[in-house]
């Protein structure tokens, strides 16, 4: 076999995490209006401000327009087929401990090799993994408490913490962002919440498991982290869907507030299912992620590796709002088959000696397409800030494409900004020269991948370093064509 | 026998570059083979390599007695097949490191052998590193990228001395060599002389065979074996030039 047809072979290999786990779940029939987002918000015992908050995100949303700037085209989504909220059935007022937990939805989280035992976990990483529109479980939470850090489903932070949640809750990005923002507003689920106090360097990863399972089901989660002043966090998320034929809409929000001297190290490893080799199914994934650097030298990280989803349209971004703030931008995202991605970052500049750095490896292989569209702005005030962009495509195969769309904004002529951009392929001949030493052609190409993301992938917490090493050796289906 | 080259013809998009070539190679011998630019030297090479680019349309080969034309290309380099490539490629944010230890696992995988502990790897790494005269700071450097000519040929050394292969094709070793290089090199390969191990060196220059002695030299013309000797034939051949080959190409061939 020649190594084009060996990773076509691989290429048909199936998606790991497609199975369906056969809970009794209530789901809403399809379908949304005020009395879905009245529904969503009662059985989660929402307080009426919050209610009011949703009902006018729903307002604002219904006089948006789908934005279909990204670089790619996709059928249609009709958002009255699809069903707002979902949630395995339970006792009434949800599990106390993993005890009461659905064995069902442990095993789930078994397969998927999430860890949600906590006596099996060596590592110190405390997990919230929700499930369709719900929190299942949360880790190791007596001891976060112990520092006053606080992780708990968002829900759950609502009726604990309401204070907190009111005063953070769009703060970073407003209702009426963007569509998918908007949407997210109003029929958000479940997700999570993360408050680390003054001074407090959080003892140990915080991650969260999103997993959709029911069909037809939209996934709209939130999650809003606020680091105090002084405070260190790392927090990872991780993704997986079923296979199934029909396209799932997944929007989520993402808001981070990082205050004086703190720092947010956010990481993601994305796996929905990407739909199959032809393109049917797949999440559509649409996602706002920013994070506010609020206070002096604050700095908040993100690092990602998107190989899921049929369609990604995500641009994690940072807002230097504090003098000498650090934002920065980690980026591998893979496209095979027929998964689009439009992906990139924003970083808006308005404090003294802000500095940002966005590192961005696009692959794509099969017939995948891929763009990197970033935004750079530096604001009157933004006095000495720097940025420097690369942004790296790796074709795999001549059928995929790469494309890559900066926009440049200085309103300040002492900001500097550096932009490098380059676009390569694995050569015949240097896949070649690893086969020679002995690796198979599959070993070979994700052996080159690697080193390609290695930027990349030294950001991600040692953890997950390897997991995301060997998801993209996974994905790397259908290289070299 | 090692290798058995029995009227090999191989072309290239359409183009036939071998053209019905003959060689044997037995256990511990080193042959060398000469000849002008593009007679297909490199070529001979990369079919023996398994470079899908290169059509074999007539002939066969065989090492160790499997026919090499069945096998895959790291099926050839974990039965213990080596080319050391005239050009060798960068393969960039792969450490020196990573791709021995990629490499060294993957032919012991092969051979239903354990992986080697990480320890045992770093230090025969380091060994055989100094061995070729590269440092340990090159080895964590990213493969080829950034390394002179020199540098390139000597990883080529480290890589070879560290998978122990068989028959060992060296494409142009010396190219862009200085002399101390030149040394380094050669001494890398002498020190893997052995009864059980070939050699094939590809060269243009007598220079190296004062090193590196052959057993036998040939001269590649026009895609085959115009005229085989002893390390006697590259001397004169300095002397004569490829013409006086040619000229009695078929006269000195097997
Ligand atoms: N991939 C290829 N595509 C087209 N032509 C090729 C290719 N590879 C080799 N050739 C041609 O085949 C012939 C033999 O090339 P080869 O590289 O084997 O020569 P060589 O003997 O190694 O020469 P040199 O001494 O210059 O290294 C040349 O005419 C070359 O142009
Ligand atoms: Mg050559």
């Amino acid at each position: 076999m020649s190594p084009s047809q060996e990773i076509e072979r691989l290429a048909k290999r199936e998606y790991d995490y497609g199975f369906v786990t056969d809970i009794e779940s209530e789901t809403l029939p399809p379908g949304l209006d005020e009395s879905v987002i009245a529904h969503i918000s009662a059985v989660k015992k929402e307080p009426q401000w919050l209610l009011d908050w949703r009902l006018k995100a729903f307002r604002h949303w219904q006089t948006m327009e789908e934005p279909h700037w990204p670089h790619f085209e996709y059928n249609p989504i009709d958002y009255q087929a699809v069903s707002y909220y979902s949630a395995p059935k339970q006792n009434s007022d949800g599990p106390k401990s993993l005890d009461e937990v659905d064995p069902k939805l442990l095993e789930t989280y078994e397969k998927l090799g999430i860890p949600i035992h906590e006596r099996e976990r060596l590592a110190g990483v405390a997990v919230d993994a929700v499930f369709d529109s719900v929190s299942v479980a949360t880790t190791f939470k007596g001891k976060l408490a112990e520092k006053g850090v606080i992780f708990c489903p968002i829900s759950e932070a609502v009726q604990e913490h309401p204070e907190l949640v009111r005063q953070y809750l769009g703060s970073v990005v407003p209702q009426s962002d963007n569509y998918f923002s908007a949407l997210n507003s109003a029929v958000f689920t479940d997700g999570s919440f993360v408050y680390i106090p003054k001074g407090v360097r959080c003892p140990m990863e915080l991650s969260t498991y999103f997993r959709i399972n029911a069909a037809a089901t939209g996934q709209f989660e939130r999650t809003l982290i606020i680091a105090d002043e002084g405070s260190y966090v790392s927090y990872l998320e991780g993704c997986t869907a079923p296979m199934r034929d029909e396209n799932q809409l997944h929007a989520a929000v993402v808001e981070l507030v990082a205050h004086k001297d703190a720092s947010i190290k956010y990481s993601t490893v994305q796996n929905w299912y990407p739909g199959d080799e032809n393109g049917k199914g797949g999440i559509y994934n649409f996602v706002t992620k920013r994070g506010k650097c609020a206070g002096d030298r604050s700095h908040i990280s993100w690092t990602q590796v998107e190989t899921g989803s049929a369609i990604t349209w995500k641009y994690p971004s940072c807002i230097l709002q504090g003098d000498e703030s650090v934002g920065e931008f980690y980026s591998v995202a893979l496209t095979n088959h027929c998964q689009r991605a439009d992906t990139g970052s924003k970083m808006i500049h308005l404090g003294k000696n802000t500095k940002s750095t966005i590192v961005s490896k696009g692959i794509s292989a099969g017939r995948g397409q891929q763009s990197y569209r970033g935004l750079v702005k530096m604001m009157k005030g933004a006095k000495d800030a720097r940025n420097y962009t690369q942004c790296d495509s790796l074709l795999i195969g001549d059928r995929c494409g790469a494309h890559t769309f900066p926009y440049i904004d200085v309103r300040n002529s002492t900001a500097q900004v550096e932009h490098e951009a380059s676009t390569s392929k694995i050569a015949e001949d240097q896949l070649f020269y690893v086969q020679q030493r002995g690796l198979d052609a599959e070993n070979a190409v994700s052996l080159i991948v690697n080193g390609f993301c290695k930027e990349v992938f030294k950001e991600l917490p040692m953890e997950f370093a390897v997991e995301a090493t060997k998801l993209l050796a996974v994905s790397l289906e259908g290289s070299v064509g | 026998m090692i290798l058995n080259i029995e009227n090999l013809h191989a072309s290239v998009q359409g183009e036939p570059i071998l053209k019905g070539l003959n060689l044997k190679i037995q256990p511990g011998e080193v042959h060398c083979i000469m000849g002008p630019n593009g007679s297909g030297k490199s070529t001979l090479a990369q079919v023996l390599a398994g470079r899908d680019a290169y059509e074999i349309t007539q002939g066969s080969m065989t090492f160790k007695s499997k026919d090499l034309a069945e096998m895959e290309p790291h099926e050839r380099a974990c039965e213990g097949f080596f080319l050391a490539f005239q050009y060798p490629h960068e393969i960039p944010g792969v450490s020196g490191l990573q791709f021995l230890r990629a490499a060294v696992n993957a032919v012991r995988a092969f051979r239903g052998q354990e992986e080697l502990d990480a320890m045992d790897l770093m230090s025969l790494f380091k060994e055989k590193a100094r061995e070729v005269n590269i440092s340990f700071d090159d080895l964590k450097r990213a493969v080829n990228e950034g390394f002179s000519g020199g540098e390139k040929k000597r990883n080529e050394m480290l890589q070879m001395a560290v998978l122990e292969p068989q028959l060992i094709v060296l494409d142009e070793v010396d190219s862009g060599l200085d002399i101390d290089a030149l040394k380094v090199v050669s001494d890398a390969v002498n020190r893997m002389r052995t009864p059980e191990r070939s050699f094939l060196v590809i060269t243009h220059y007598q220079r190296l065979l004062n090193y590196i002695v052959p057993d036998f030299v040939h001269v590649l013309v026009d895609g085959r074996i115009a005229k085989s000797g002893g390390k006697d034939l590259a001397l004169e051949l300095e002397d004569r030039g490829y013409a006086w080959v040619e000229e009695h190409a078929g006269a000195g061939a097997e």
